[in-house]
């Protein structure tokens, strides 16, 4: 729980809502919404929720086709994907997943869906021309992040109660490595240049940052919030800036997202944000970056140029997984 | 119910699918791990809706297995389970010993106290760890704590403290305390008036229970109950009744049949647990689908401790790379451990008396209520320490 004058601060963040750059952003952002089964879509520029999409039950994991015309959300208690089509915003098409899907991620060439199962202890390869799941990759016990290299080789599944970084071979959807990590392990995020891929501890409370060629942990990112106990400092949603100088990472009830040298590994700054932020995504242009708060059901917006969050936006409840298009 | 005569030691191998490709080691560790229970008479639920289980306990054990042996084929390790059930008379010192002849080092122990701690005194005890996932006694975590118990089973005084924290939050601060009638009702009520203590509340009146418990299913049905209690709940003004009623004997028939309209909390009602299938949070959902893919059947606290005990060893293994059971034992003990159990944090052993520091639920019926430590209870160290014996009030000495 935030004390009162963190609620204050947060309230009055709200308020500097007109303060906003007007130069930017015809971005549009979509936001998962856990609670309600729908995806808030919020205009970047006026920053208000313009249209909500009823999807299915419970939906987590939400990413674009490749060329963003269409929206994949796992709806994990309908064990499905649904297909939004972004112009219409309609539910126009549905995937099958395997069981309980939460997080997935989309090959690079943009053929391929590859699903965690998180009830299964799966990977699930879902084919999206065909709409078929061509392959099953076993891994740890309750599968959650996924990561792909930039070149589309190589495949990160994350498992939360093994504790493990698995690396798949995509061509012969085998495990070639696992990589121990702190407990209970959920974002995989590969660097731009795809040497690197950095997991989120949430339980242990730290980020790996893993050499995704030796498969050796390098370094190991620890945070300390002020005033804030150790156990609610609980990593999740990691964003690389492509010029690889900048990370951000999400820290669940600290209820703020730390800010990295993405080079040295140094915690800059720690930014307030709204009470358990899950998940985050940089606008294409990288001048903003977007929260999902997922008690105090809201977004914050933060503008990376003046260093701060400039609006928090209500959306459904309990926002999960954001992302965004130009 | 099957009474055992002899000792029967069953040992379960637990493997998943053999495929796992080029990353099994040819002749991987092996790690074994003793589970002691004793026969005994199942556990009648007053409710119909809960199903009488003859194998609680055992069941998160054999889960725990299976989750430690899916992590461990990526790292050439093995898990087997050693269960061994001592019949209703027999002696749990010659469990103990026929399970140290065979190699055990690490024991779940799902005993009542005095079978606890008979085993834990058993001299080919002193060489093992054992985990205590059943007995909640206060008196285990003080004058009679063992160097070679941990306790993954919340004490009565945690959950007391965990209940006490949502009434004090909540402004309920006048209690009327009904009382069971057995030593272990006793020892609730004794954890209770504690936690009234700790949190300045006031238990206005005390009641035992004194109807004979009933069966269940009796024809005049629930006319008797329903004069029964009217009578038995006047008195002194409340805002809340707090029923010790370990055993499941009467507590479920207080909700609505109170002289005043009051919520029922402790043992029925609102309850403080270590687990329940209300929870859904931190991942919980997982958990129970595969528990109940595997019991056919919800998970009860004592499965939820078993399964705690039993990763905490693969935890053990997984972290330091080895089967040798000295090693795992230091290492659960050490301060590198932690075990996330789907309650929000990695959870420690209290190196005053051997309990796991654990959030505890505040269950409902039918839906999760809160769950504490409630916020606002600061504490130096960790906020979990405010459930229980912190180390200032520890009785316990030999450790």
């Amino acid at each position: 729980m935030p004390s009162f004058r963190e609620a204050a601060r947060i309230g009055a963040l709200a308020l500097l809502g007109f303060a906003v750059t007007p130069n930017a952003q015809a971005d549009t952002i979509f936001v998962s919404n856990e609670k309600s089964n729908t995806v808030s879509v919020v205009d970047g520029g006026k920053l208000e929720v313009v249209a909500t999409i009823k999807v299915g039950r419970r939906p987590r994991g939400i990413t674009f086709n490749e060329d963003m015309t269409q929206i994949f959300v796992c709806v994990g208690d309908d064990n499905r994907i649904d297909v939004i089509d972004v112009a219409t915003r309609k539910v126009v098409d549905r995937l099958p997943s395997g069981p309980d899907p939460e997080l997935f991620v989309l090959d690079p060439q943009g053929h391929r869906l590859y699903v965690a199962n998180e009830d299964d202890n799966m990977v699930s390869v879902v084919d999206i021309a065909t709409k078929k799941i061509v392959g099953e990759i076993q891994v740890g016990v309750e599968p959650e992040g996924m990561g792909v290299s930039p070149d589309g080789k190589l495949l990160v599944n994350t498992s939360e109660t093994t504790n493990m970084a698995h690396f798949i071979d995509t061509e012969s959807h085998k495990i070639i490595d696992n990589v121990l990590v702190d407990a209970r392990p959920r974002v995989a995020q590969f660097s731009g240049d795809g040497r690197f891929v950095w997991v989120s501890s949430e339980v242990g409370g730290t980020v790996s940052v893993i050499d995704a060629a030796s498969r050796k942990v390098v370094h190991k990112i620890t945070f300390a919030v002020q005033g804030v106990p150790r156990e609610s400092i609980q990593p999740v949603g990691i964003q690389l800036t492509s010029d690889g100088q900048r990370a951000f990472v999400a820290l669940g009830p600290a209820n703020r997202v730390a800010e990295i040298d993405a080079r040295t590994y140094e915690v800059k700054r720690y930014h307030l944000v709204g009470q358990r932020v899950w998940n985050l995504a940089l606008s294409p242009d990288e001048k903003r970056l977007y929260t999902t708060n997922g008690v105090s059901n809201d977004m914050s917006v933060m503008d990376l140029e003046r260093g701060r969050v400039v609006k928090s936006i209500s959306v459904g409840g309990a926002p999960w997984g954001v992302i965004v298009k130009p | 119910m099957r009474v055992a005569t002899l000792l029967t030691v069953a040992v379960v191998f637990l493997l998943g699918s053999p495929a796992w490709g080029a990353d099994l080691a040819a002749d991987p560790m092996v790690v074994r791990i003793g589970y002691l229970t004793r026969a005994e008479e199942p556990r009648i639920p007053q409710t119909f809706l809960e199903p009488v289980s003859e194998d609680e306990g055992v069941q998160g054990a054999r889960l725990a297995i299976a989750d430690n042996n899916t992590t461990g084929r990526f790292l050439g390790q093995r898990f087997e389970l050693v269960e061994a059930t001592v019949p209703e008379d027999g002696r749990v010192e010659d469990a103990v010993r026929d399970l140290a002849g065979q190699g055990i080092r690490l024991l779940v122990a799902d005993l009542k106290e005095d079978a606890l701690l008979a085993a834990a005194a058993a001299p080919e005890a002193g060489g093992m760890l054992i985990f205590n996932t059943r007995a909640p006694d206060d008196d285990l975590r003080n004058e009679r704590c063992r160097a070679n118990l941990l306790h993954l089973t919340p004490s009565r005084r945690m959950q007391a403290d965990a209940l006490a924290q949502y009434l004090a939050s909540r402004k309920w601060m006048n209690w009327l305390l009904v009382v069971g009638r057995t030593p272990q009702d006793a020892a609730y009520a004794d954890a209770i008036r504690a936690a009234a203590k700790r949190y300045r509340a006031r238990i206005v009146e005390e009641k035992r229970w004194a109807f004979e418990d009933a069966n269940r299913r009796v024809d005049t049905g629930h006319v008797t109950v329903q004069s029964e209690i009217l009578t038995f709940t006047q008195g002194a003004e409340h805002d809340v009744l707090v029923v010790a009623d370990e055993a499941d004997g009467f507590g479920e028939y207080l909700l609505y049949q109170t002289w005043l309209p009051r919520p029922v909390v402790g043992t029925h009602g609102l309850v403080p647990t270590a687990w329940s299938r209300v929870h859904e949070q931190w991942g919980a959902t997982q958990i129970h689908s595969r528990f109940e893919r595997q019991a056919g059947r919800w998970m009860r606290p004592r499965d939820y401790t078993a399964w705690m005990a039993v990763r905490a060893v693969g935890e053990a293994a997984t972290r330091t790379r080895s089967a040798d059971p000295e090693a795992l034992a230091a290492f659960v003990r050490g301060p590198d451990f932690a075990l996330p159990a789907f309650k929000g944090q990695g959870l420690t052993f209290r190196d005053w008396d051997g309990q796991l520091r654990q959030p505890v639920l505040l269950a409902g019926p039918r839906v999760l209520v809160s769950v504490s430590p409630q916020p606002g209870y600061l504490h130096q160290f960790s906020e979990l320490d405010t459930l229980g014996d912190d180390r200032p009030e520890s009785r316990c000495r030999i450790r």
